[in-house]
C-alpha cells in the first residue's frame, strides 16, 4: 500500500496516471465486493486528471458521497437524493481537480452522516478490513475502510461530531479534523453547519499533510471559510518535540473505556515523553456535558437543514392528493430511521416552550466546553485523549440502541463543538487484532502543531505499517493471480 | 418518562408519514435520548453567553459586484418535474 510521495516517485520514473488509476480500480473491484467501501454507482471507471502540473497530479483519491462533484451521483446515501446529479464542483473537489487528483469514486456513509458505523446507509453496511464482522465506524466510514484495505491512498470524509476520526480509529487510518472554517464546505451537503468540516483519510500523517494543503484556505462561497493564511504543513512535519507541553485529560480516561484501549493511550505518553515532550493530567470539567450538547444542537441545525428535501427541488418526489401530501409521502419514503428521530428530536428542541430549555441551554454549555478548552490552552500546546472509547463493534450491536451508538462518539464531539482541530492516528492492536487510535487536539488553525506530534509519534511506532488481517485472504488471491 | 408523547404532534410540523410501528419505536427512543440530555439541567449556566459558532465571525459582506451565476437548464436539470422554465408542484390553492 503506497502512499502519496510513494505514487509521485513511480510517476517521476514514468509510470502514467492511467496505470495508476486502472491499478486502484482493479483493487477495487477484488476488495470491495467484501468491504463495501463505494457506493453502488460509485466507482469511476473513467476517472480523469484535469492538470498535470498540481502537487496531486496522478494520486487516487475517494470522496464521500455528501461531497458534491459535477455530474457525479451524490446522494448522502439517503433515498431522498435518489438520481441527484450536483450541478456544480464542492470547493475542495475543484481544488483536488486544480491539483491532478484522480477523483476516483464516491464512499459509503450513514445517511446523511447521521451515525457512527456506516450501517444507515440506504445501499448497505461497509464492513471493517480489520474484521469484516465489525463496523468500520461511522459515518465516513466507507472513506476509513477504503484507504485502510489500500483501495485509494487518501480519501475525504466530513466530521460534524467525530465523522472522519472516529471511523480512522476503528479502521487503522490516520483521520484529520481541521479547525472549523479551515476547509470550504461548498459543496458539502449540511448536517449541521456550526459543527460540519470537511477533512482528510490516509495512511501516514504526511499524506494527510499533503491533502490538507491542497483542500484548505478561505473560499468566498463559504461565509463561514476563515480568512486565514493555509501554512505549508509539510515544513513542521519533522521537528522536534522539546518543550513541547502535552495535556492530558483525566476525564477522558473514566467509566466506559476499554482497558486495551487506555492501556495504548497510556504508551503513547512514555513515547511522546522519550521524544522531549512533557504531559501533564489536565482536566476539561464540562466533558460529561458533551454528548448531551451535541445530541441537542446538531439535531436541531439538521432538522432545518434538512427541511430543503422536499420533492420539489431535486431528488426524491412521491406524488400525493395535494402538495401537503405530496411533502408527507416524500419525506416518509425518503428518509431513513435515524434521520426521521433527528428530525423530531431537533424540532422538537427548537420548538416554542422547549427552545430555552433544551436549544438555548445547550449552546450556553457549549460556550463553558469551549471555555474548558481556552484555559488548557493558556498552558499547554496539544490535548491528546482516547479518540473513540472501545475498538470497533460487531455489525448490527449498537443499531437499535440509538443513545449507545450516539456515546461511540464521547471522545472526539468536544472539537466539534468547540470548532478545534483534531487528528487520529493509529496507536495499537488490540489482542482481537482491531486497531486503536489516539487523538491530538490543537488550537485553532494550528493544524502544523498537531501533524507535528502526530508525525513524530508515528515515526517512532509501527502502527501506521500494519496492514488489515480481515482482508488478508482476498489479497493473497490478488497475488496470486498476478503470479 | 417511558414515553415520549410529542412524536405525532412533531411528526405532522416535519411533513413526515409515520407508520404505526416507527411511532412506537421512536416515542420509546426519544423518551431515553431526552432523559439523557436532560442533565443539561444541571450545569450552572447563569450569566454565560450563548455560543453559537465555534469560530467568531461577524457577517462578512462581499463586494456588491455581478458575479456568473448557474443557467437556467442547469438549475433545474434535477427537478422531478419541470415545465418552461419552471419547477412544477401540485396544485395549492382550490377553487
Amino acid at each position: 500500500m503506497k502512499t502519496i510521495s510513494e505514487i509521485k516517485y513511480q510517476i517521476s520514473q514514468g509510470k502514467s496516471w492511467t496505470d495508476l488509476r486502472d491499478e486502484y480500480l482493479s483493487r477495487i473491484e477484488a476488495l470491495d465486493s467484501k468491504v463495501r467501501a463505494f457506493t453502488p454507482e460509485g466507482v469511476y471507471k473513467d476517472a480523469k486528471v484535469y492538470s498535470e502540473t498540481g502537487e496531486l497530479y496522478g494520486i487516487p483519491i475517494a470522496i464521500k458521497d455528501n461531497i458534491c462533484e459535477e455530474g457525479r451521483l451524490t446522494t448522502c446515501c439517503s433515498r431522498i437524493l435518489d438520481g441527484f446529479l450536483p450541478p456544480y464542483d464542492a470547493t475542495v473537489v475543484k481544488r483536488l481537480k486544480q491539483a491532478g487528483a484522480i477523483i476516483l469514486g464516491k464512499t459509503n456513509m450513514d445517511e446523511f452522516a447521521f451515525g457512527s458505523s456506516c450501517e444507515t446507509s440506504c445501499y448497505y453496511p461497509t464492513h471493517n478490513p480489520w474484521d469484516l464482522e465489525r463496523v468500520p465506524g461511522g459515518s465516513s466510514g466507507g472513506s476509513a475502510a477504503a484507504v485502510s484495505a489500500g483501495m485509494v491512498p487518501v480519501a475525504l470524509g466530513s466530521d460534524t461530531g467525530g465523522s472522519i476520526r472516529q471511523p480512522a480509529s476503528l479502521c487503522g487510518v490516520v483521520g484529520l479534523k481541521p479547525t472549523y472554517g479551515r476547509v470550504s464546505r461548498y459543496g458539502l451537503i449540511a448536517f449541521a453547519s456550526s459543527l460540519d468540516q470537511i477533512g482528510v483519510f490516509s495512511r501516514t500523517v504526511e499524506d494527510s499533510a499533503r491533502v490538507l494543503k491542497v483542500i484548505a484556505g478561505f473560499d468566498d462561497m463559504d461565509s463561514t471559510s476563515a480568512p486565514v493564511d493555509v501554512d505549508d504543513y509539510l515544513e513542521y512535519l519533522d521537528r522536534s518535540l522539546k518543550g513541547l507541553k502535552v495535556g492530558i485529560p483525566k476525564e477522558y480516561f473514566g467509566e466506559g473505556i476499554d482497558p486495551e484501549v487506555r492501556h495504548f493511550v497510556n504508551n503513547v505518553k512514555v513515547v511522546l515523553q522519550d521524544l522531549g515532550a512533557r504531559c501533564d493530567q489536565v482536566s476539561l470539567p464540562h466533558t460529561k456535558y458533551c454528548v448531551a450538547t451535541y445530541y441537542i444542537i446538531a439535531t436541531a441545525e439538521a432538522s432545518s437543514n434538512l427541511a430543503r428535501f422536499d420533492g420539489v427541488q431535486y431528488g426524491l418526489r412521491v406524488e400525493g392528493r395535494d402538495l401537503i401530501d405530496m411533502y408527507f409521502r416524500t419525506r416518509e419514503t425518503g428518509f431513513g430511521a435515524e434521520a426521521k428521530r433527528r428530525i423530531i428530536l431537533g424540532t422538537y428542541v427548537l420548538s416554542s416552550g422547549y427552545y430555552d430549555a433544551y436549544y438555548l441551554r445547550a449552546q450556553k454549555v457549549r460556550a463553558l466546553i469551549k471555555k474548558d478548552f481556552d484555559i488548557v490552552f493558556r498552558d499547554y500546546d496539544v490535548i491528546m485523549t482516547p479518540t473513540s472509547p472501545t475498538p470497533a463493534f460487531r455489525l448490527g450491536e449498537k443499531l437499535d440502541d440509538p443513545l449507545a451508538m450516539y456515546l461511540s462518539d464521547v471522545f472526539t464531539i468536544s472539537a466539534n463543538l468547540s470548532g478545534l482541530p483534531a487528528i487520529s492516528v493509529p496507536c495499537g492492536l488490540s489482542c482481537k487484532k482491531l486497531p486503536i487510535g489516539v487523538q491530538f487536539i490543537g488550537k485553532p488553525f494550528d493544524e502544523k502543531t498537531i501533524f507535528k506530534v502526530a508525525y513524530a509519534y508515528e515515526q517512532s511506532t509501527p502502527w501506521h505499517q500494519k496492514e488489515p488481517v480481515g482482508i488478508r485472504d482476498c489479497i493473497k488471491q490478488i497475488d496470486i493471480e498476478k503470479d | 418518562m417511558d414515553r415520549f408523547d410529542k412524536v405525532d404532534y412533531l411528526a405532522k410540523l416535519i411533513r413526515i408519514e409515520l407508520t404505526d410501528q416507527e411511532r412506537d419505536l421512536f416515542s420509546k427512543q426519544l423518551a431515553d435520548i431526552l432523559e439523557y440530555v436532560n442533565q443539561l439541567s444541571e450545569v450552572d449556566i447563569e450569566g454565560v453567553e450563548p455560543m453559537y459558532h465555534a469560530v467568531a465571525l461577524t457577517n462578512r459582506f462581499r463586494e456588491d459586484k455581478v458575479g456568473p451565476s448557474m443557467d437556467q437548464e442547469k438549475v433545474l436539470k434535477n427537478a422531478p418535474k419541470k415545465k418552461d422554465g419552471f419547477f412544477v408542484v401540485p396544485k395549492v390553492i382550490e377553487g
